[in-house]
């Protein structure tokens, strides 16, 4: 069990997926405008991390790994290279499945998220989580506890950097600095920050 | 002094919009009312509720500093003579070595000490405040802003977080870093999210760790390696053991006669600034308040309840107050009002999440031995985060309340 605490804590502070990896840069830049839509956001990635991260785990272990198929006779069957392929098919197909369950029964979620949530589908955080588990070689319990880690960091990185971006509403940057320049910046000092933890 | 003013007087319509030298304005401005006083009032964030000029805010900064930086030179001088005695030279290399023949080096004499310590510590703060006068005049000129006092508290705040033996060139880097990076782009003061001063800091650690950290770098004085105490805790081999290995006793460690960086080594000169700054109510009490009581609650936890096996979890909670930058950190960076969280009950949280911190990195991480400015910093990127629920809270009691 406290091995399980420390992929969590690991995952949400020292290797924390866009602060630590810049990964996913692309929605947390855009959509970290406003403390709202940033928890919206936020929690849809943890959801699908919870959820893909410990499917392509699955999937990897039972289909894809060398001998996977053993049982059925084909003892030398390796579909690794397959991955990418299969781990992307999963996510897009998660990401479907959430966004029908949402519609159907938590509406006011689903119209909260709009567009951000099949935009997700192409988020290389939510990719980059299902390959450190490959990377790592994470057991089915692992990757659920790294799953939920690596999206809990993301909802800290996102919620804290729409905190910080709607201070700087009054900011005065220079005019070629106004927008993303000045996000990228502010992005930039908060990785210097989260340097702190890395090392534990 | 009148006819100072006088000349002045006439000067200004050349500096006024349509005058010649209309593009030095805020050169002219800043000399103004650096040497007569602010005659007009605060024209924009962050001090809008206070008739109190921005100008003042800073300067008081700058008096509650003073103790600090005196004990700097002091304690600076103090160590090299100490160290120079203990290898058995007589002075120091290069023109320090020059200068210091005038009153000989000995660590029983006060201006021995003091001026030894000064001709480490000046140079350094020459650099920074030249090297961010720059920055800021320059982008003051572009932009046409007035200029502010509040680098001159970035730039005394700096040298003090910085070993005596930094190399002025690194000075010079960090502080264009804190300086242009952690604040002008952002538009100036009262518009950055981060400290400058701890940005700078920051930088510069990360960049140059081998000037930075170590036991070789706090004495100035060549091929002399002496541990602040935290590091002499870390080679203990059980927590049970951590105090014996400090060769300094509690007293020592309060006035501040201990290696370390320049200024955070006094607790003692850190609380006479503290007094100054919660008499003029310039500081926030609720910051340093929360800051003290999340330090002193994870020191306990860890002293108490943690494993013996890492020794520092054997330092007593009292005695993490007076070592490495706590009290500075506490008293001088955390409570910046810029960076810090605005609202009462968000700055309780916020001190309290920088205490905790502070211990936590400092005992439970082994890459760095000290936690205090890593903490600021991190406490400054989740500050607008606790003043937007505190707002939000309050939003919604309201809307309850009346409908």
């Amino acid at each position: 069990m406290a091995h399980h605490f420390d992929i969590i804590i690991r995952s949400i502070f020292l290797e924390n997926l866009p602060l630590a990896f810049f990964l996913g840069m692309c929605t947390f830049l855009a959509i970290s405008k406003q403390v709202k839509t940033a928890v919206g956001l936020g929690s849809a990635v943890l959801f699908l991390q919870v959820i893909t991260v410990p499917l392509n785990n699955l999937l990897l272990n039972h289909v894809l790994e060398p001998g996977a198929f053993a049982w059925a006779g084909f003892p030398n069957v390796d579909l690794r290279f397959l991955g990418l392929l299969t781990y992307i098919a999963i996510i897009a197909a998660t990401v479907q499945v959430l966004e029908m369950v949402l519609d159907r029964y938590i509406p006011v979620l689903y119209n909260t998220l709009g567009i951000f949530l099949p935009l997700l589908t192409v988020n290389c955080a939510i990719l980059g989580a299902s390959l450190f588990m490959v990377e790592r070689d994470y057991t089915f319990t692992e990757s659920t506890a790294y799953g939920f880690g690596a999206g809990a960091g993301f909802f800290l990185a996102v919620v804290a950097l729409a905190g910080i971006r709607e201070r700087l509403e009054y900011a005065n940057p220079p005019a070629g600095l106004r927008g993303l320049g000045l996000t990228f910046i502010t992005a930039g000092l908060m990785a210097m920050a989260f340097m702190g933890l890395a090392g534990f | 002094m009148k006819k100072l003013d006088e000349f002045f007087q006439k000067l200004e319509p050349l500096f006024l919009k349509g005058g010649k030298l209309e593009k030095y304005y805020p050169l002219y401005e800043a000399t103004d009312s650096f040497l007569f006083g602010a005659s007009g009032k605060t024209k924009s964030a962050p001090h809008v509720r206070d008739a109190i000029d921005y100008k003042r805010i800073m300067i008081t900064v700058i008096v509650a500093l003073i103790p600090c930086t005196l004990m700097a030179m002091w304690n600076t001088g103090y160590q090299a003579n100490l160290a120079l005695e203990a290898i058995g030279v007589a002075s120091p290399a290069g023109w320090r070595g020059s200068i210091m023949a005038l009153v000989g080096c000995s660590s029983e004499s006060f201006t021995s000490n003091f001026l030894h310590g000064a001709l480490y510590f000046l140079p350094v703060y020459l650099v920074v405040v030249v090297v961010g006068s720059f920055w800021e005049v320059l982008f003051n000129l572009v932009r046409g802003h007035e200029i502010s006092e509040a680098l001159l508290v970035t730039s005394l705040l700096f040298p003090l977080t910085l070993p005596a033996t930094i190399p002025l060139w690194q000075a010079a880097v960090g502080i264009s870093f804190g300086v242009v990076i952690a604040k002008e782009v952002f538009g100036g003061v009262g518009m950055n999210w981060m400290n400058p001063a701890l940005a700078s800091r920051a930088f510069i650690y990360f960049a140059y760790p081998a000037q930075m950290s170590g036991n070789e770098v706090w004495v100035a004085a060549d091929g002399v390696s002496a541990a602040t105490p935290l590091a002499q805790v870390n080679e203990a081999a059980t927590a049970s053991q951590a105090m014996q290995n400090v060769d300094f006793t509690f007293a020592e460690a309060f006035i501040g006669t201990i290696p370390g960086s320049m200024g955070e080594t006094s607790t003692l000169a850190c609380l006479l600034g503290a007094a100054l700054l919660l008499v003029t109510g310039v500081a926030s009490w609720r910051i340093m308040l929360s800051m003290l009581i999340g330090g002193l609650l994870a020191a306990s936890a860890l002293f108490f309840f943690a494993s013996p096996e890492n020794p520092l979890n054997g330092i007593p909670p009292h005695y993490h107050m007076v070592m490495g930058g706590f009290a500075f950190g506490l008293v001088f960076m955390a409570t910046d009002p810029v960076s810090a969280a605005h609202t009462p009950q968000g700055q309780l949280m916020y001190g309290l999440l920088i205490g905790l911190l502070a211990i936590l990195i400092r005992v439970a991480n082994p890459a760095y031995p000290e936690g205090v400015m890593l903490a600021i910093i991190l406490g400054n990127v989740f500050a607008p985060l606790f003043d937007y629920f505190v707002i939000q809270a309050n939003v919604k009691r309201r809307m309850l309340r009346h409908g």
